[in-house]
């Protein structure tokens, strides 16, 4: 194994084909194209297959990366995507979307000495794979067991909670507030990175299993939690996000052309503003943009607007680059595309003119001191360093909390003091009986695999519950 | 689908009623809260408020005026078409209570969205002045139903063609006047809105507003909606659309209800040209 692992480690990573920054830049179709299987082999060739897996480790929901990796380099793809899926039921996303460098590809030994094993890529390889060539044959389902259960939000936890609990014989109904399932796939996440019918196809499986799928129905408001116990339903999970919008609160904030990331995100995403006036939402151009924030939902945000012709996108943050919160491959692909990262400055007021319009900001540059409760410096501003940056469009993207809607309606539901639901991290259960939770309603805004990971915990829980008992 | 069960016109074609079969709303539905309305695929998502329910035949009323591209779409659907998504019921319910002497005041449209509020103030014994207005006698809709809403109906229009010559606020004044007004509920135009507002503020009469800022979702978060209350940011579609009439910052609401002014009427003009070429 010294031997392989020595090669290993000096073969290079087989890079994933993507569009050329300059063309993809103006486009919304995907960035990165896709391996084929020639590129995909070689690839799982560099897998080592150790005995003691540390990117097993780094995955939440604890795929068989080795496994997996094996059936593909023998050719064997339907079992590498039944291996997958044992584990993971959205790898076509995942593979797609998850932080892989922090997780299974941050672990993985190769990595000690060269690039790690694209573990992500390779995941979704096997998907597409599936996606085109599969039978689309669906997996068994157990004998039905006579129990409704609900779900509300389509979200990935949603998601997998739904296609746990038909597979093990249950009746589920998905309720979803907007008029299309998927949850931040499909109205946050951009098409440019996970495209939108990859979402609907995963969707639709659920559908083929049995899944009843109910859109516009905005659980707290068209029906109650309590209601859908009253008429029937035997267990409910509640996946219904982090969908609240924060704004910074400072002066001139509800200029126009000041916009939550939600909102514009959706409008480009949900609603295909991009392709206005074509489709009849609008979204509105800036020529000088500016994003505020530096997670996922900011290179999105700041991507999208390059996409729809601005001239200058920035990206302001109030520390350094090391902080900033997005995937690695996100920043890396929103520089390639032309995008500026501002860092270490901090917007203090908005300026607008006589009709209401936002032409620039005020900002302070900071500079980073102790860390906070947060482990990460602190940033402070530099005194007298106020500067002025022009700017006709800002999308705020500074993060996101729970959204009051359902929750203020559910009393019995006990939250904590963010406003998110208190739930039992090991199984999610709600302090209210038969009712579930999980996803970034519980841990506040977090990640696709995290809010997945939680549903097959509480899946399995109501399962127990709906055959033995609570 | 959310089907079409009856189509009416008003206002000499730029108002259109629909019911639509919707019976999980209807249900639930209180006097004040509104729906989004998606006509088909491609269509925006455009809020209306519910001028009526009929729980029992599961239906919903909207009445809207035709301002742009969207409401055209709306327009030309006919009984047995259907909008692909309603939404609902959003928003909070009007608080009903009674007060005493109650003026209720209607501009436009906002006479539809007035009607079921009128009639929960007056069905719980409040003494309901109602007072409506239009640009002219054709553009006045809903007179009769607003009549049997209200202990007293006052009409006026700006051209004089039907009922007291002038604006909606002089007939206000008189009724205010007149003393005792508990309590004032108006809802139409932005600009009506804020005079009522700054009238009644010298009278010193409670004021409630119902306000119409840019919806995308209408649950609370995308934060297009937000209207600023009192110095305070509310989103219009959980916090309201009702609000206390003279806190809204009326000015800020007109500039961001113009945001997508350019965008709209291109669209809006090019839908027009095609469906007059077919
Ligand atoms: C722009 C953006 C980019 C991101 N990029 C990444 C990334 O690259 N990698 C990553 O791992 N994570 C990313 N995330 C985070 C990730 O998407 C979330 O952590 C994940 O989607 C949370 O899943 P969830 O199922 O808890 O909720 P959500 O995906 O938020 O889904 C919740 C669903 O519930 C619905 N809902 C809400 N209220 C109600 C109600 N009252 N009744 C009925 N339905 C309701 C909502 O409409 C929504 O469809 C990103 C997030 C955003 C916003
Ligand atoms: C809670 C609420 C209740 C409403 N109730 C009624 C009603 O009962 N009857 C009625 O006639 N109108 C009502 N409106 C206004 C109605 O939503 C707009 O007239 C409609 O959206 C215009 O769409 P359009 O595409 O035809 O016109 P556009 O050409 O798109 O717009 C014309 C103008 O309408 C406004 N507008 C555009 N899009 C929206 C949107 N998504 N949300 C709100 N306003 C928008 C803007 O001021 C815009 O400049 C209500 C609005 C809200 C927020
Ligand atoms: S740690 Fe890396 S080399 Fe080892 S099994 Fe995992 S992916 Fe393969
Ligand atoms: S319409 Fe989106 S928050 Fe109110």
């Amino acid at each position: 194994m010294a031997e392989k692992a020595a090669k290993n480690t000096k073969n290079p990573r087989i890079a994933m084909p993507e569009q050329e920054p300059k063309v993809r830049a103006r486009n919304f179709l995907e960035v990165p194209t896709g391996y084929t299987v020639k590129m995909a082999q070689e690839e799982a060739a560099r897998c080592l297959q150790c005995k003691k897996p540390a990117c097993v480790q780094g995955c939440p929901v604890g795929v068989d990366i080795p496994g997996f990796i094996d059936l593909l380099s023998q050719g064997d793809m339907t079992g590498a995507i039944r291996n997958l899926w044992s584990k993971n039921a959205l790898p076509a996303v995942c593979g797609r979307v998850c932080p892989q460098e922090s997780q299974c590809e941050g672990l993985c030994i190769v990595g000690r000495k060269g690039e790690p094993v694209a573990i992500g890529n390779l995941e979704r390889f096997c998907a597409d794979y599936e996606r085109e060539n599969g039978t689309g044959e669906l997996p068994p389902k157990a004998e039905p067991t006579g129990k409704k259960v609900a779900v509300v939000g389509s979200g990935p936890s949603g998601l997998t909670v739904a296609g746990d609990l038909i597979v093990k014989g249950h009746d589920v109904t998905i309720f979803e507030a907007f008029h299309k399932p998927g949850g931040v796939l499909v109205y946050g996440i951009p098409e440019f990175r996970l495209p939108k019918a990859i979402v609907a196809q995963e969707v639709n499986f659920l559908e083929r299993l049995g899944v009843k799928v109910e859109c516009n129905a905005v659980v707290g408001k068209t029906v109650s939690i309590q209601e859908l116990l009253d008429e029937g339903f035997d267990a409910v999970y509640i996946g219904v996000g982090a969908g609240l919008p924060r704004f910074m609160n400072i002066p001139g904030e509800n200029l126009v052309g000041i916009l939550s990331a939600n909102e514009y995100l959706t409008r480009a995403n949900l609603m295909k503003a991009y392709e206005y006036p074509k489709v009849d939402t609008p979204i509105p151009k800036g020529k000088n943009v500016t994003v505020l924030g530096a997670g996922n939902v900011a290179m999105d945000a700041a991507r999208t607007a390059m996409r729809l012709g601005a001239e200058k996108v920035r990206v302001v943050y109030r520390r350094s680059r090391e902080e900033m919160p997005a995937r690695a491959a996100e920043i890396h692909h929103a520089e390639e595309e032309g995008i500026e990262l501002f860092l270490l400055t901090n917007p203090t007021k908005y300026i607008g003119d006589e009709n209401g319009r936002l032409t620039g900001m005020e900002c302070l540059k900071m500079e980073l001191g102790e860390p906070d409760a947060s482990g990460r410096r602190r940033p402070v501003a530099i005194e007298g360093s106020e500067f002025h940056l022009e700017t006709d469009l800002c999308i705020v993207a500074v993060g996101s909390g729970a959204n009051p809607l359902l929750t203020a309606e559910t009393p019995d539901i006990k939250l904590n003091r963010w406003g998110n639901i208190d739930a039992d991290e090991a199984n999610g259960k709600t302090t209210m009986r038969g009712v579930w939770a999980g996803g970034d309603i519980v841990t506040g805004a977090a990640t696709v695999i995290l809010a997945m990971g939680a549903g097959r915990a509480a899946a399995n829980s109501m399962h127990d519950y709906l055959t033995l008992g609570w | 689908m959310f089907k079409i069960v009856r189509r009416e016109e008003m206002a000499e074609g730029t108002v259109i009623l629909n019911e639509i079969e919707a019976p999980l709303i209807a249900k639930k539905a209180k006097p004040g809260q509104f729906v989004i309305l998606k006509a088909n695929e491609e269509g925006e998502r455009i809020p209306l408020t519910m001028a009526d329910t009929d729980p029992e035949k599961g239906t919903i009323t909207i009445i809207y005026m035709v301002v742009g591209k969207s409401t055209a779409i709306f327009r030309d659907l006919k009984v047995g078409d259907g909008y692909q998504d309603v939404i609902g019921p959003l928003g909070k319910a009007t608080h009903i209570e009674k007060v005493g002497k109650v003026i209720c005041v209607g501009g436009g449209t906002g006479v539809a969205v007035l009607h079921p509020i009128t009639r929960a103030l007056k069905e719980i014994g409040n003494d309901v002045t109602c007072i409506i207005g239009a640009r002219n006698k054709g553009l006045l809709i809903m007179e009769e139903q607003m009549k049997d809403a209200s202990n007293d109906l006052r009409v006026c229009t700006d051209d004089g063609s039907y009922g007291h010559h002038g604006f909606v606020t002089e007939v206000m004044k008189e009724v205010l006047e007149g003393g005792d007004v508990k309590l004032v509920v108006a809802i139409g135009p932005v600009p009506m809105m804020k005079a009522v507002s700054n009238i009644t503020k010298d009278y010193d009469v409670p004021t409630m507003v119902s306000l119409n800022p840019i919806m995308v979702d209408g649950t609370g978060m995308c934060g297009g909606c937000r209207v600023t209350i009192g110095g305070e940011t509310k989103f219009a579609c959980v916090d309201g659309p009702e609000f206390d009439g003279h806190k809204v910052d009326y000015d800020e609401l007109m500039l961001r209800l113009r945001a997508y002014q350019e965008e709209e009427k291109k669209c809006h003009d090019e839908y027009c040209t095609i469906r007059d070429a077919n």
